[in-house]
C-alpha cells in the first residue's frame, strides 16, 4: 500500500463558449435532429423559468427556485436516461423533468403550494423534488439496490448541488453505493453557490468529483454549460452502470445566473458584474451559435421554436391557474394509507371550520 | 401454541415474511453473518443470502435512507437499528422522508418500511446506550409506532408491519429478548391499532406499554392480594395512533388512572395520556391521574444510581395507593 494511483479527475468539454466544437461527436450528437431537440428543451425550460418568476412576483406562485443557466445538465441527462430509469431531482432540475415528460402545470402546481403536483402523470417512479439537501442521495442508493435485487437493467440517477457534497448523507450514500457496486449515477450541478456560500468556501477540495474517489467510485468533471459534453459523459456513465459497471459521479461545472430562489437577493453577497461576466458561458447561446454556423437550423426556425415554447408555457399556466384548490380536509389525505380512527375527529373538526370560512 | 422467546418470535416473523415475499429484505449492523446483536435475524443470512440479509456499514442515516428508497419501488425492508440511541442519526430520514413522502408527493410514492430498534435501561449501558425514544417517534404524524410487551405481540406486530403500506417503527426493549411467552402455531397478524386489556379490574386503570406492562401486572397481583385493590392493566402496544376511545373506556369504568413508563416524564407518553384523559373524561375521575416515570436525567452508568433513576414495581404500588387515598 502506498500512494493512491487513481486520483485523476478528467475534465471534458466539446463545445466551447464561442460555440466551437473541439471533440469528435458520437452518432447521437452528430445528428442535427438531436441537437435541435436539446436546444428546444433548454429553451422551453428557460421560458418556463422566466414565467414562473413572473407568476411569483405577481402573487400567483410561491417561492420558486430558478434553473437559469443550468439547463444543459438536465437536458443532456434527460436524453441519456431511459424512460424506465429513475430520477431523484433537487428543486432546480426542471430541464430533466421536462425532458422526462413531467408537465409544466404539475411543476407550477407544486410551487403554487399543492403537493398533487408531485403526483406526476409520467415518469411515475421518479422521486418528488427533494427540498432538503442531499437526503435523496440515500434514497437513490436504495432504489439502485432494489433495481439490482430485482435484476432489472435500470439505472438510478441522483442530482445534487455543490453544497450537498458537504453533507453526511452524501458520503454515506457514496460509501454504500461503492460497497454494493450499485447502478447509480450521482450528478453534481456545481453552480458555484449554495445560497450565499461560494464554492471555495464550501470545500477545500480542488474538485468536488474527487470526493467520490474515497468510496472507490469513478468520477469526472464536465463543462456543465456544454450540452454535448454533458450528454456524451452521462450516456457513457449510465450505460456502464446499466451493464454492471457500478456507480459513477459526474461533476458538471455551471453557474447559477439567478438568485437562489425568489426569496433571495443575491446582490447581498455577489456583485452583478460577476454575474454579468458569466453570461458569456450561457449554455443556450453557445448551442445556438453552433446550430446556426453549421446551418443545422436557420433564424426563422429558431424564432418558431421560441414562439412554440411561449405558447406551451401559456397553455400550461392556464391549466395550473384553473386547478381548483383542495378543500381543508385534504390535509389528512395521503398521511396514512387509511386514516386512523383517532384522527377522524380532527378531520371532522377541520371540515366544520373550513365550511364556516367559505 | 408454543412458548417462544421474544427474539425467536421476531426471528420467526422475519422468516415467514421473507419466505412469503421475495421483496422482503432486512438490513442493519451485524444482522447478517452473526444474526443480530439480539439474535432477531439468526440463520436468515444462510437461508436468504447476503442480498436479502444485508450487513450494512455503520451508517444509520445512510442505510435507513437506503431502505426508504428501496421501499419506493416495491421492496419491503425491515431495518434493525442496533440501539434506539443510534436512531437519532436516522431521524431526518424517518421524520422528513418516510413519514412524509406520500403526503408530499400527492400520494405518488409511499414508504412501506419497518424500522425495529430496542431501547431502554439495561444493566449499565451508560447514558448514550440507555435512552427510550418512543415519545419522540409517537409525535411524528405519518409514522406508526408500536411496542410489543410479549412474544406474541412481537411476532404478530412485525408481520402486520411488513404488510402495512405506512412506515412503522417498532420499539423493543433490550431486556426483553429472552422473555418467554405463548405464540400461536398458526400464522398470526396483530392489529397495528388499538390496545389490550392485559388484566381486567375495576378500581383503577394502569396504563403501560412494553416493559412497564410487566411491572404493572406484578403490581396488580400484590395490590389484589395485599390491599384488595382490583387494578386494570392496559397494554398500549400501539403508541401512535393512540387508542383514545380505549383509554377513555377504561377510565370511565375505574375512575382512576396511573400511567407507568420507563422513560422520563417530560413531554412523554404519560403526559400525552394524561392530556387525553383530561380532554375526554375529566368528569369521570374520582382522583387526579398520576404518572410513574424515570427521573429527568440521562440514565446513570453506576449500577445503584441506574436502578434508582427508573421506576419499579414498588413505585407503581405506592402511586396506586396514593391515588386511592390509602
Amino acid at each position: 500500500m502506498g500512494v493512491y494511483d487513481n486520483l485523476n479527475i478528467p475534465y471534458s468539454q466539446y463545445l466551447d463558449h464561442h460555440g466551437q466544437l473541439h471533440e469528435t461527436c458520437s452518432d447521437y450528437t452528430s445528428d442535427a435532429k438531436n441537437l435541435i431537440n436539446f436546444y428546444k428543451i433548454m429553451l422551453r425550460t428557460r421560458v418556463f423559468d422566466q414565467k414562473a418568476i413572473n407568476l411569483q412576483r405577481t402573487g400567483k406562485l410561491g417561492t420558486y427556485a430558478s434553473s437559469l443557466g443550468q439547463e444543459a445538465i438536465g437536458v443532456a441527462l434527460g436524453a441519456a436516461m431511459h424512460a424506465n430509469d429513475v430520477l431523484a431531482p433537487t428543486y432546480r432540475d426542471y430541464a430533466v423533468q421536462l425532458s422526462r415528460g413531467i408537465k409544466m402545470s404539475d411543476l407550477l402546481l407544486y410551487w403554487g403550494g399543492d403537493e398533487r403536483g408531485m403526483d406526476y402523470e409520467f415518469s411515475r417512479e421518479d422521486l418528488p423534488i427533494c427540498v432538503p439537501i442531499a437526503t435523496h442521495t440515500c434514497h437513490a442508493v436504495g432504489i439502485a439496490y432494489a433495481m439490482k435485487l430485482r435484476k432489472q437493467p435500470r439505472v438510478m440517477v441522483c442530482i445534487i448541488g455543490d453544497g450537498a457534497t458537504s453533507k453526511g448523507d452524501f458520503y454515506e450514500a457514496l460509501n454504500a453505493a461503492g460497497v454494493w457496486q450499485l447502478p447509480v449515477i450521482f450528478i453534481i450541478n456545481n453552480n458555484q453557490w449554495a445560497i450565499s456560500l461560494p464554492r471555495d468556501k464550501q470545500s477545500a477540495t480542488k474538485t468536488l468529483a474527487q470526493k467520490a474517489v474515497a468510496a472507490e467510485i469513478y468520477a469526472e468533471q464536465v463543462d456543465g454549460n456544454d450540452v454535448i459534453a454533458c450528454y456524451e459523459r452521462m450516456h457513457e456513465f449510465i450505460e456502464r452502470a446499466r451493464t454492471g459497471g457500478g456507480p459513477c459521479l459526474l461533476e458538471a461545472i455551471s453557474y447559477r445566473l439567478s438568485d437562489h430562489t425568489t426569496a433571495d437577493d443575491a446582490q447581498r453577497y455577489r456583485s452583478p458584474a460577476d454575474v454579468e461576466a458569466q453570461w458569456q458561458f450561457d449554455p443556450i447561446s453557445r448551442l445556438k451559435t453552433y446550430l446556426l454556423e453549421n446551418q443545422f437550423i436557420d433564424a426563422e426556425a429558431l424564432d418558431a421554436l421560441q414562439k412554440q415554447a411561449e405558447q406551451e408555457v401559456e397553455e400550461q399556466v392556464k391549466i395550473y391557474l384553473n386547478t381548483a384548490t383542495q378543500p381543508p380536509e385534504a390535509m389528512f389525505d395521503y398521511l396514512y394509507e387509511t386514516l386512523p380512527e383517532a384522527l377522524q375527529s380532527q378531520r371532522d373538526e377541520v371540515m366544520r371550520k373550513g365550511k364556516k370560512h367559505e | 401454541m408454543h412458548q417462544l422467546m421474544f427474539w425467536e418470535a421476531i426471528r420467526r416473523a422475519h422468516d415467514e415474511e421473507m419466505d412469503n415475499d421475495p421483496m422482503v429484505i432486512c438490513m442493519g449492523e451485524d444482522i447478517g453473518v452473526v444474526g443480530g446483536t439480539y439474535k432477531a435475524t439468526q440463520g436468515l443470512y444462510d437461508k436468504y443470502g447476503p442480498e436479502r440479509v444485508m450487513d450494512t456499514p455503520i451508517s444509520e442515516n445512510g442505510y435507513t435512507g437506503l431502505a426508504i428508497g428501496a421501499s419506493f419501488i416495491g421492496v419491503r425492508p425491515i431495518v434493525e437499528i442496533m440501539s434506539v440511541n443510534f436512531a437519532w442519526l436516522a431521524m431526518d430520514q424517518i421524520f422528513n422522508t418516510a413519514a412524509k413522502v406520500r403526503y408530499m408527493s400527492g400520494g405518488q410514492l409511499e414508504a412501506p418500511v419497518v424500522i425495529r430498534s430496542p431501547g431502554g435501561t439495561a444493566h449499565q449501558l451508560g447514558a448514550q446506550h440507555s435512552a427510550r425514544m418512543e415519545k419522540v417517534f409517537m409525535g411524528i404524524a405519518g409514522l406508526r409506532v408500536v411496542t410489543p410487551s410479549n412474544p406474541k405481540q412481537a411476532y404478530g406486530l412485525l408481520k402486520s408491519a411488513v404488510r402495512c403500506n405506512d412506515p412503522v417503527f417498532i420499539n423493543e426493549h433490550e431486556l426483553m429478548y429472552n422473555m418467554k411467552g405463548d405464540v400461536p402455531d398458526d400464522e398470526y397478524f396483530h392489529p397495528l391499532e388499538g390496545l389490550e386489556v392485559a388484566r381486567r379490574g375495576k378500581d383503577i386503570s394502569l396504563f403501560a406499554y412494553n416493559i412497564s406492562v410487566h411491572w404493572c401486572l406484578q403490581a396488580a397481583e400484590i395490590l389484589a392480594s395485599q390491599y384488595q385493590i382490583d387494578a386494570e392493566v392496559i397494554d398500549l402496544y400501539t403508541l401512535s395512533p393512540l387508542d383514545r376511545k380505549g383509554i377513555v373506556k377504561s377510565v370511565s369504568k375505574t375512575h382512576r388512572a396511573v400511567i407507568v413508563e420507563e422513560a422520563e416524564p417530560t413531554v412523554g407518553v404519560g403526559a400525552e395520556i394524561m392530556a387525553i384523559i383530561n380532554e375526554e373524561c375529566f368528569y369521570e375521575l374520582d382522583a387526579a391521574p398520576a404518572r410513574v416515570s424515570a427521573a429527568n436525567v440521562p440514565i446513570p452508568y453506576n449500577h445503584r444510581l441506574e436502578k434508582e433513576a427508573i421506576p419499579d414495581v414498588e413505585d407503581v404500588i405506592k402511586t396506586v395507593l396514593a391515588t386511592l387515598g390509602r
